[in-house]
């Protein structure tokens, strides 16, 4: 009877204990797509081709071409209102929207950790990127965006006229015929046009930024779940959308969307923020949810930036100049990337990089070299924006770029050296007070005469190359003691991360004082009962 | 002879389960809620959050019915503190074990707890458990805060304190095993949890201050 009862009180504490634990982690084998991922998936359906038009028959493209101005009068002739709207925007002007005085922007005062400054877009190997066929001397170029064969259009009017002019007609109907075959070959652009630039920001292939480089011209899905040629195949405009040529997405004083929207709040709005697509509760778990208000998606979803390609991390202006027989040269290390170059001096490179986080809400605070700095520390020359008590802000990832970089020791500025060796700048002379000099004179900002180098950083907010939901981060990324992600960031308490010594201290100690007092209570029981035993038996 | 050793029914067979019940809980609730605060890896934090959640909301809602039991019954009286008697078990319990000495305040069905145990299980279930309760919830609604008008508290000060009662259960938990042994045999206790019958060292004998008078509304 007994026996039986026991037997029973037992399988019921055994299935109590087993139910607990077996509801709990039913959540977590749930295999119901996330609501946020079915929203997206819904979104981002491909609902056919869209072209009405085919540029192979427009009597305006039936021509020969003489010069890249040709070209875009021809794409005016229908699209009239095209130029009016690229003038004004950030990829034509290169200044600001948000200023007013001409001063942020690389056609201004702004200044970075790698070239430093474009000198007002004179120092010309830097405006190689710029959307006009000759800067912003001559019309649009529509087709660095919007061409899809990619053409070196320069050298191919140089190649034209010089073939011209020896009179060489079967190779200069050669080049017209490849002209006109690349003009009419025009279309959405894809992620090489924009590649052409952003891939190769800061001089060379992923030097820029940690998140974007050659390796998403055909990306692998594992690298970049949206992009991935073997995944959702976006090209770059599926989020970067455009109104009137302005294109969503850019960041530098004010945040990429004023509002965070949903496309079923706001259809028309631009699609630049993950919730866009995803919501703010994309996730099936409600306390992963929960953090969407403080934690960028990007944060969890982006475990590590610069997964194909190494990017740089450090560029040490102080030890450029050194030459061999007289001669500059440079010499590549890892991943096949030179760390030193005379011209520019050391460089370091890393793979597979774990972001640094910061609380961001979307703006980036940056000096400019009209700023006065402070060169006994490292000064930011840009940082992010935000604090835990405002509410726009979240905990997202950066490439942090530290730099070494002349300033004037007199005037406590950043210092714009030109560089190219077409404008005559240091990369021809290797005399820093000439290339100072001359720089600062093309920004009307005074120069000493006295040089130092001051330890520079420079932030890229990390949103591409997002990882697909298997490489997703642990939650013991974060929460966890002393080596977590987030071990820098203060002021507020995170579970797993904080606790409080001294009542962990206490605690612990007064748990194995109980645990010794037990120990040692029983201990006198059984030496007092055995003494007494044995007195009974001597009795 | 065992069969004749005196016994009597203590523990019904709901008080039993909530026992053990409770028992589960602590044991899964201390395991897990060491690991979210980092004490140690062993579930991974992910999995060790879910479990701590579901266990903690399972024993809030549990807990209603122990209450509901608790005052329908009448049980409840066990649980008055007295001071009576109570140097004297301390005594007992410091000096009298190690002599052999019988225990001051056996126990009886109306009245299953000695002084000590009525203001230990009185501490526990009226103010570490509703503690844990409380600062629990509150740390798991902790994002409907602002909502509800409390973000002015810090979420260190609630988990300040439900670790401190975590740690205080915790050194609970080792001394209560430990007095189970401490029966009219070693095991004693433990069976009677088991079976609710317990092996007494002789005839009950229960004075009228310690006695649970019940009303005939409680319909016992």
């Amino acid at each position: 009877m007994q026996t039986r009862k026991i037997i029973i009180m037992s399988l019921l504490a055994l299935f109590t204990c087993g139910a607990v634990f077996l509801s709990a982690t039913a959540s977590l084998a749930d295999k119901e797509p996330a609501p946020g991922r079915t929203m997206a998936k819904q979104a981002g359906i491909m609902s056919g081709d869209w072209t009405t038009a085919d540029h192979s028959e427009m009597e305006a493209l039936k021509k020969s071409f003489q010069s890249g101005q040709e070209i875009t009068d021809a794409c005016l002739s229908c699209h009239s209102k095209a130029d009016d709207q690229l003038f004004h925007t950030i990829h034509w002007s290169w200044l600001s929207p948000y200023d007013d005085g001409d001063v942020v922007g690389k056609a201004g005062y702004s200044v970075n950790t790698f070239c430093i400054s474009t000198n007002k877009m004179n120092d010309q190997s830097c405006t190689s990127c710029h959307i006009g066929w000759e800067g912003k001397e001559d019309g649009v170029n529509c087709l660095k965006c919007h061409g899809q064969k990619d053409m070196d259009w320069a050298a191919q009017f140089k190649d034209y006229a010089f073939f011209q002019e020896m009179g060489d007609t079967e190779i200069v109907d050669e080049i017209q015929t490849d002209i006109q075959k690349a003009v009419v070959d025009v279309g959405m652009p894809t992620r090489q046009n924009c590649g052409s630039c952003h891939f190769n920001g800061g001089g060379g292939e992923g030097v820029k930024h940690g998140d974007l480089d050659a390796s998403l011209i055909n990306p692998k899905r594992n690298l970049d779940v949206h992009m991935g040629v073997d995944g959702a195949d976006f090209s770059c405009t599926r989020c970067h959308t455009t109104q009137e040529h302005q294109v969503s997405g850019r960041v530098y004083s004010t945040p990429a969307v004023a509002e965070r929207k949903s496309l079923v709040e706001d259809d028309l709005a631009p699609k630049i923020s993950c919730e866009s697509c995803h919501t703010a509760t994309p996730h099936t778990e409600a306390k992963l949810n929960d953090h969407t208000d403080k934690v960028a998606c990007q944060s969890c979803h982006i475990p590590e930036f610069a997964r194909a390609h190494a990017t740089q991390m450090s560029w040490d202006w102080s030890t450029a100049g050194k030459l061999k027989d007289g001669n500059p040269y440079q010499e590549k290390g890892e991943y096949g990337r030179p760390t030193y170059k005379s011209i520019k001096g050391d460089w370091t490179w890393e793979k597979n990089v774990t972001p640094e986080y910061f609380w961001y809400n979307g703006s980036i605070k940056a000096i400019t070299a009209k700023d006065v700095i402070d060169p006994s520390g490292v000064v930011a020359v840009s940082e992010p924006v935000g604090s835990r008590e405002d509410t726009e802000s979240r905990i997202s990832p950066f490439k942090l770029h530290r730099g070494k970089q002349p300033y004037d020791r007199v005037e406590s500025r950043l210092i714009t050296p030109l560089l190219s060796k077409q404008s005559g700048g240091f990369w021809k002379t290797f005399d820093w007070q000439d290339a100072n000099r001359r720089g600062m004179e093309l920004m009307d900002l005074p120069y000493s005469g006295k040089m130092g180098f001051v330890e520079t950083s420079y932030v890229f907010p990390t949103t591409h190359m997002v990882a697909p939901i298997e490489d997703a981060l642990s939650c013991n990324e974060c929460h966890r003691r002393d080596t977590g992600r987030l071990a820098s960031l203060g002021g507020f308490y995170m579970p797993g991360r904080d606790n409080f010594p001294l009542l962990d201290f206490a605690a612990w100690g007064a748990a194995l004082a109980a645990l010794a007092g037990v120990c040692l209570h029983a201990l006198g029981r059984i030496v007092m009962s055995s003494r007494r035993n044995g007195r009974k038996k001597e009795e | 002879m065992k069969d004749q050793s005196p016994r009597i029914y203590l523990y019904t067979r709901y008080e039993r389960f909530w026992h053990w019940f409770q028992m589960v809980m602590i044991v899964i609730l201390m395991v897990t809620g060491l690991e979210v605060h980092g004490e140690f890896v062993l579930l991974g934090f992910e999995r060790a959050v879910e479990i701590h959640n579901f266990a903690g909301i399972t024993w809030l809602i549990t807990f209603f019915f122990f209450v509901f039991w608790l005052f329908t019954t009448g049980e409840w009286k066990q649980y008055i503190p007295t001071t009576r008697k109570m140097f004297i078990v301390m005594r007992y319990y410091g000096y009298g074990i190690f002599q052999g000495e019988p225990h001051p305040v056996p126990k009886s069905k109306k009245a299953k707890h000695n002084p000590l145990q009525r203001l230990t299980y009185l501490t526990l279930a009226a103010v570490m458990l509703p503690v844990q309760m409380i600062t629990g919830f509150l740390y798991w609604s902790y994002n409907s805060w602002s909502a509800w008008g409390l973000d002015f508290i810090p979420l260190g000060a609630v988990a300040l304190v439900h670790m401190a009662a975590a740690f205080a259960i915790l050194i609970f938990l080792i001394v209560h095993v430990y007095m189970t042994t401490t029966g009219a045999t070693v095991s004693a206790h433990l069976k009677a949890m088991i079976t609710g019958w317990e092996d007494v060292e002789e005839p009950e004998s229960v004075e009228d201050w310690e006695k649970v008078y019940r009303s005939p509304s409680s319909g016992q």
